[in-house]
This record gives structure tokens, C-alpha cells and sequence, in this order.
């Protein structure tokens, strides 16, 4: 099963790729990474999109807990939670498929906004999987070049990952 | 305040530590430290010959000891030698500081002269490690290196320290308590998972008690031996756990595992609540977990680390905590509700153990002409009465010292039971001799083995470390030889040892003393030479033994606990 985990760790040199290489040490799955400071410069978040049976993800969560930089450990799909990806797509925008492209944006809520004569960027926020029904909605002839994100997410209400 | 250099705040946060032994090797990149070494007499340093050799025998200390061992080394080659010794102490929990030197700062990245990545090398296996940049984080880095090092689930932390940063100049300021917001280890564990573990143990026909490296690491045979010995139950202690409960007492079945007793594996098979302690069900320990899973028993797991928990085998009774606090509640609880298991049940099971026990697994036979290495192992255990430290290399040496010296207190077995480090036994024995004066240590290896840190020899020589080795020499990579006897077809693939020194000639020119024991009836006086002649000097036995003993009980990887190869001797 997928799961998204939430990370705040210590902001220092080299955390990042203690979780990294504790995913690739023990043969855990991970199919994004997203990771930024927080309001508080001295902590990271990170949020990872991981899939694997019940107990993988409990060890998962505990090994990372384990990690000394490590401060809390959430996996977000446990419950009530929002999650978005932002995306960078070029198009080639030319006849009559400026229209075309144009229309599928705005049908997706996407704002172009990077314009040449042949060209389109559009940029998408949504979650996962919406991402990946615009990219099918496109004839795959005219894409140019996508850029994703990763997933980052939040608890829905009250639920909240602070120190 | 004064000023002081990174190299003396290093020594002075070693001397606030209370660390009495450096093992460690100079380079360039530590040369500034070597100075502040030399510029004073607190702390001793043992020059080994090679780093992996400082790591392990750090390691020995701090396994004999309970103190947390430190080895210096230099950047680079220095590091990358220690590796080993890191991994090794890091897959049994060992609590290391290990201190690294670095290029200079404005160095880094630029493939200097002997500069690698020690923090990122070392990442995987190190509790935590620490680059220090700035020689004001120096001091504060030190005490969360100890204090990690050596609290929760012990293991090794290293400190990588650009050569500018021994040099640079701060105000050395050593803080009393480290607060760390990331890591706050767990102590007292749940009391209603206590309280229900209680029950179940109380409730239970078949009990059994099976216990690990933890109970040894958190002084907590003691309280084991209490609550055992209240209870009654049956009690295996792991390769890794040998000690936390007395050898010669009936209540222990022995080892369990790959090469454990007939009884201890059956009892562990059969059980109907097990109760683990300070152990991680090992592919070793349980054979396949599969196979181990599918029997309906109850489990108790007593861990400090949460994540040893329901890892390869489900429990039903997660209990996370430190081991004797645990133990400790447990023993009041049963004490306080003045109660006892039923009587008939455990006298039923007992009588079961007792028919397995009769099975007699670990005879074999003696030869007339030829030493047989258990017998060896048997006479040790007679001559040192029980009390020695005893080191080993890994094969079957190894399992042979484990199954037939009977451990009869922690801290006197040191191996390295989970990475499987040839090598170890020596630096281990040097290790656990500079902090035990006085006591017996014996180093039981292989030809093979030995031979891996060989070098040694020479700084027993120098620090005139009376440390006995008992080389069974079987001319096999033996253990290697015993799985191509029986899994390969007798095809023994690069498993003979060719082109063995004169291991006597070897010893007497590194200025010790060597002795070839080739007869079984000469087995005995040889040891006494050893122990009692040359009680002060380093004595090397070169035993000759049986070329085709092999070790029994087996499990062949893979297999339940309960399908256990014998000896044909039976």
C-alpha cells in the first residue's frame, strides 16, 4: 500500500542522506522525496511517498525514528490529510493545438506561464495522480518536458507535526 | 578562560571522559592531536599496527568492561582501515567513539592527499557519526558523541575532525548534561505490557526463556538470574548472551540457534510462551522465521531499541525498554502478588527437557592419536576454572569455545556475533587485558583466523599483555570446509591452508613464547605451561587437531529450528 510519511529533522549537513540511505540500505521503496526547511530554520521537513505491506511501513517508521537527527516521525495516510505535487510541463504549442493545450490547462485549473511561438510551460498543483491524468489527457507527441515536485502533505485539522 | 587548540580541547574531553585507553595509529591528519597526546600523561595510548586492530580492541574493552572504548586514527587509509572495526562493533551494539582525522577544511573535495568521505563510508554503519568544522562545536560534539554512544541501544559514533580544526583556538568549555530534542532514548518500560507479560508468563505450561546480547550490554544478569531462578522456567542465552546466566546451572539449556543444543532448540520450538530479552531473532537464533512463526505460541519481546521489535518474527507482548528496569518491575510484580507458576505443568515440561536433554548432543568422540579442538576447549574451561576472558575469531572455534566453555558471568565471552569478523580475537583479547590486570584471557582462534590480524603480536609484545592463544589448527578454513563437506559435495574449494607459518618460530620472533601440542595426552600440561609457567607472558598454543571434526548440532541455513543435524558419534 502507498503510504506518505512526514519527517521534521535536525537541518543539518548530511540528515538528508541519512534517510536516503537508510531507504536504499534496507530495501525500502521510495517514489518521491520532497524536503525544505520549515519556519524554524533549525528543522527540515521531509515527506516521503513509500509503499509496503503493514510491517514494512511499521519498521520503517521505526528505523526511521532511530536515526538521530530524526525528531518525529508521521505516516500522514494514516488519516485525515491533504497532499499536492506541483508540476512544470513544456508543450509543443503550435496550429491548432494552442487551443487545445490552453483549454486541457484550464480544465485541470493549470496557469500557462511561459509562452513562445511553439511553446507552452504550464504549471499544475494537485494531488499525485491528477498530475498523471493531465499528462495522459495530452497527446504524448507534444510534450516536451515535465519536472515534478514530489509529494509534500499536511494533516487535515487538528492534527498537526511540530516539535 | 584560556585559550586552547582543537587538539588539546580533543585530550581534555577524552580526560572529562574518563577514558584511560586511546588505541590509535598517527598520521598526518592527526598530528596535531599525537602532540597534544604526548604533552600529557593522563590518558595512555596503545599503538597498534594496524587501525582495524585499534577499533577491535577498543571494542574488547568496552565489551569486557561496560566502558565506552575510543580509537584514533588518521584520514583516509586510516579510516577506511577502521571500517571494519566500526561495522563490527556497530552490528553488536558496542559503545565506540571512534576519532578520525580529516584534511583541512578548505581541503575537502579537492581529492586531497589521503582524504576520503569518513562521514558518508562510515554513515551505514555507525550509530551516529560527526563531521566538526568549526572547532567551537568541538567539545559540544564530544559529549552527544559519548552520550549516544553509550546510552538507548549502544553502538559506535565517530567523530571526522579537519586537520585546521585541531589547530584552531577557542575556550574550552566541557558541558556537565547534554538535552537533545532528537534523541531521548526510552528507560522504564509500559507497566501494563509488564503487568501482561506477568500474567502470561505465570499462566504458561511450556514456558522458555531465551535472551540475548542486550541482557549482556545492560548488566542485567543479575536481575535475570533472580527472576529465573524465581520462576523456574528453562532459560537459553544466545551466542551474543552467553554468561547473563550461569553455564553450569540446570535451569540453562545452553546455546540455542544454528549450532545450539537439542534441547534449547526444541524448547524454543515447543514453548508455549517465550520470553525474549535483549535479543533480535536472528536468522542464526531461530533458523527460518517462517517456519518459527508458524507455531502457535505467545511472545514477550523486552528490547530497548523499538525497531528489533517485531522485525523478522511478530510478538504479542511488545515491551520497550531497558533491560534490568524491566526485569526489575517484573520481579516486583511477582513478588508483590506472591505468585508462582502451576507446579505439575512446569514439573511436565521440565520432564520433556530433561528426555530431550538426555540426548547427550554435544558428546564426541575422543581419538587416541589425534586432539580433538572440544576437548581442547574442555580442558581450558577445567584449568582457568571457569573464570577466564574468553576471546574468539569466528568459524568453528568459535562455535566450539561458545558450546563447551561453560560462562558462568557476562562480559567473559567476547565475539563478534553478528558482522562475523575474522580477525577480531587478538585485538578483542588485548582490549579486555589492559582493562581487566590480572585476570585470565584466553584468545581461542584458527589458523585461519589469526592470521588476519597477525601483526598484533607485536603490540602484545609492547604493552606485555599475557594473553594465551589457543590456535586450533586444522589446516581448513574449517567452518567453510564443514558446509562444502556437507551442502557442496566435498568439493573443498580454496578452503585448506596451504603454506602455514612455523606459528611457534612466529611467536618466539615477535619475543614470545610458542608451544605445539600435537597429542591429546599432552593437551593438559601444555595448558598448565601456559597459565602457570608463563603466567606473564603471551604464550601461543599452536594445538594440531582433527582435520574433519565438525560442528554438531546443525540447522542448515533456511531450516526450521527442529531439523538439527547430529553427530554420527551418538
Amino acid at each position: 500500500m502507498r503510504h506518505i510519511i512526514s519527517i521534521l529533522l535536525e537541518n543539518e549537513a548530511g540528515a538528508l542522506s541519512r534517510v536516503a540511505g537508510l531507504f536504499s540500505a534496507r530495501a525500502y521503496n521510495i517514489e518521491t522525496l520532497t524536503v525544505a526547511p520549515t519556519e524554524d530554520v533549525s528543522l527540515s521537513r521531509l515527506t516521503i511517498v513509500t509503499s509496503g505491506t503493514d510491517a514494512v511501513i511499521e519498521q520503517i517508521t521505526k528505523q526511521l525514528n532511530k536515526l538521530i537527527d530524526v525528531i518525529k516521525v508521521v505516516d500522514l495516510s494514516e488519516a485525515a490529510h491533504i497532499e499536492r505535487e506541483l508540476m512544470l510541463i513544456k508543450v509543443r504549442a503550435t496550429g491548432k493545438d494552442r487551443e487545445e493545450v490552453k483549454r486541457l490547462a484550464d480544465i485541470f485549473r493549470g496557469h500557462i506561464i511561459d509562452v513562445t511561438e511553439s511553446t507552452y510551460v504550464v504549471e499544475l498543483t494537485a494531488s499525485g495522480a491528477k498530475l498523471d491524468s493531465f499528462i495522459q489527457a495530452i497527446d504524448p507527441g507534444l510534450i516536451l518536458e515535465t519536472v515534478r515536485t514530489g509529494v509534500c502533505g499536511i494533516g487535515r485539522g487538528e492534527r498537526i507535526l511540530k516539535v | 578562560m584560556t585559550m586552547m587548540t582543537g587538539a588539546e580541547i580533543v585530550i581534555r574531553c577524552l580526560q572529562e571522559e574518563k577514558v584511560e585507553y586511546v588505541f590509535g595509529y598517527p598520521g598526518g591528519a592527526v598530528l596535531h592531536i599525537y602532540d597534544a597526546l604526548f604533552k600529557q600523561d593522563q590518558i595512555k595510548h596503545v599503538l597498534v599496527r594496524h587501525e582495524q586492530a585499534a577499533v577491535h580492541a577498543a571494542d574488547g574493552l568496552a565489551r569486557s568492561s561496560h566502558k565506552v572504548g575510543v580509537a584514533l586514527v588518521t584520514s583516509g587509509p586510516g579510516a577506511t582501515n577502521a571500517v571494519t572495526g566500526i561495522a563490527t562493533a556497530y552490528m553488536d551494539s558496542i559503545p565506540l567513539v571512534i576519532i578520525s582525522g580529516q584534511v583541512p577544511n578548505d581541503y575537502i573535495g579537492q581529492d586531497a592527499f589521503q582524504e576520503c568521505d569518513t562521514v558518508g563510508i562510515t554513515r551505514p554503519c555507525v550509530k551516529h557519526n560527526f563531521l566538526v568544522n568549526d572547532v567551537h562545536q568541538l567539545a559540544l560534539t564530544f559529549k552527544k558523541a559519548f552520550y549516544i554512544a553509550n546510552s538507548g541501544r549502544p553502538g559506535p559514533v565517530v567523530i571526522d575532525i579537519p586537520k585546521d580544526v585541531t589547530a584552531a583556538k577557542c575556550r574550552f568549555d566541557y558541558p556537565s548534561a547534554i538535552q537533545m530534542r532528537s534523541y531521548n532514548p526510552v528507560v522504564k518500560g509500559h507497566l501494563g505490557q509488564i503487568k501482561k507479560a506477568v500474567h502470561l508468563l505465570l499462566e504458561a505450561k511450556r514456558p522458555m526463556i531465551y535472551t540475548g546480547g542486550g541482557v549482556i550490554l545492560s548488566n542485567g544478569a543479575e536481575p535475570l538470574t533472580r527472576l529465573t531462578r524465581r520462576l523456574g522456567f528453562p532459560i537459553t542465552n544466545t551466542l551474543m548472551g552467553l554468561g547473563a546466566y550461569p553455564g553450569t546451572d540446570r535451569q540453562f539449556l545452553g546455546m540455542p540457534g544454528m549450532h545450539g543444543t537439542v534441547e534449547a532448540n526444541l524448547a524454543m520450538q515447543h514453548c508455549d510462551v517465550l520470553l525474549a530479552i535483549g535479543a533480535r531473532f536472528d536468522d542464526r537464533v531461530i533458523g527460518n522465521p517462517d517456519n518459527f512463526s508458524s507455531l502457535p505460541r505467545k511472545i514477550i519481546h523486552v528490547d530497548i531499541d523499538p525497531s528489533s521489535i517485531s522485525k523478522r518474527v511478530k510478538v504479542d507482548v511488545p515491551i520497550v525498554g531497558n533491560v534490568p528496569d524491566v526485569l526489575e518491575e517484573m520481579i516486583r510484580l511477582i513478588e508483590a502478588g506472591n505468585a508462582a507458576p502451576d507446579a505439575q505443568d512446569l514439573a511436565a515440561w521440565w520432564k520433556q527437557i530433561e528426555e530431550w536433554r538426555s540426548k547427550q548432543c554435544m558428546k564426541y568422540r575422543m581419538r587416541k592419536s589425534v586432539i580433538m579442538p572440544q576437548y581442547v576447549i574442555e580442558k581450558l574451561y577445567e584449568i582457568t576454572g571457569g573464570r577466564a576472558i574468553v576471546t574468539s575469531d569466528v568459524g568453528q572455534h568459535q562455535m566450539w569455545a561458545a558450546q563447551y566453555y561453560k560462562f558462568e558471568q557476562p562480559r567473559r565471552w567476547l565475539n563478534s556475533g553478528g558482522l562475523g569478523t575474522m580477525g577480531v580475537g587478538l585485538p578483542y583479547a588485548m582490549g579486555a587485558a589492559l582493562v581487566n590486570p590480572g585476570m585470565q584471557v584466553v584468545c581461542v582462534t584458527g589458523e585461519g583466523s589469526i592470521q588476519m590480524c597477525i601483526q598484533e603480536l607485536s603490540t602484545a609484545k609492547q604493552f606485555r599483555l599475557p594473553i594465551k592463544i589457543i590456535n586450533l589448527n586444522n589446516r581448513y578454513l574449517g567452518m567453510v570446509r564443514q558446509w562444502q563437506e556437507m551442502f557442496y559435495g566435498s568439493r573443498y574449494s580454496e578452503s585448506y591452508m596451504d603454506s602455514l607459518p612455523d606459528f611457534v618460530k612466529l611467536a618466539e620472533a615477535y619475543g614470545h613464547v610458542g608451544i605445539r601440542v600435537e597429542r591429546p595426552e599432552d593437551v593438559e600440561a601444555a595448558l598448565r605451561k601456559a597459565f602457570v609457567d608463563h603466567k606473564d607472558d603471551l604464550v601461543f598454543l599452536d594445538v594440531i587437531t582433527d582435520q574433519k571434526a565438525n560442528v554438531f548440532p546443525m540447522v542448515a541455513a533456511g531450516k526450521g529450528l527442529a531439523d538439527m543435524i547430529l553427530t554420527e558419534d551418538l
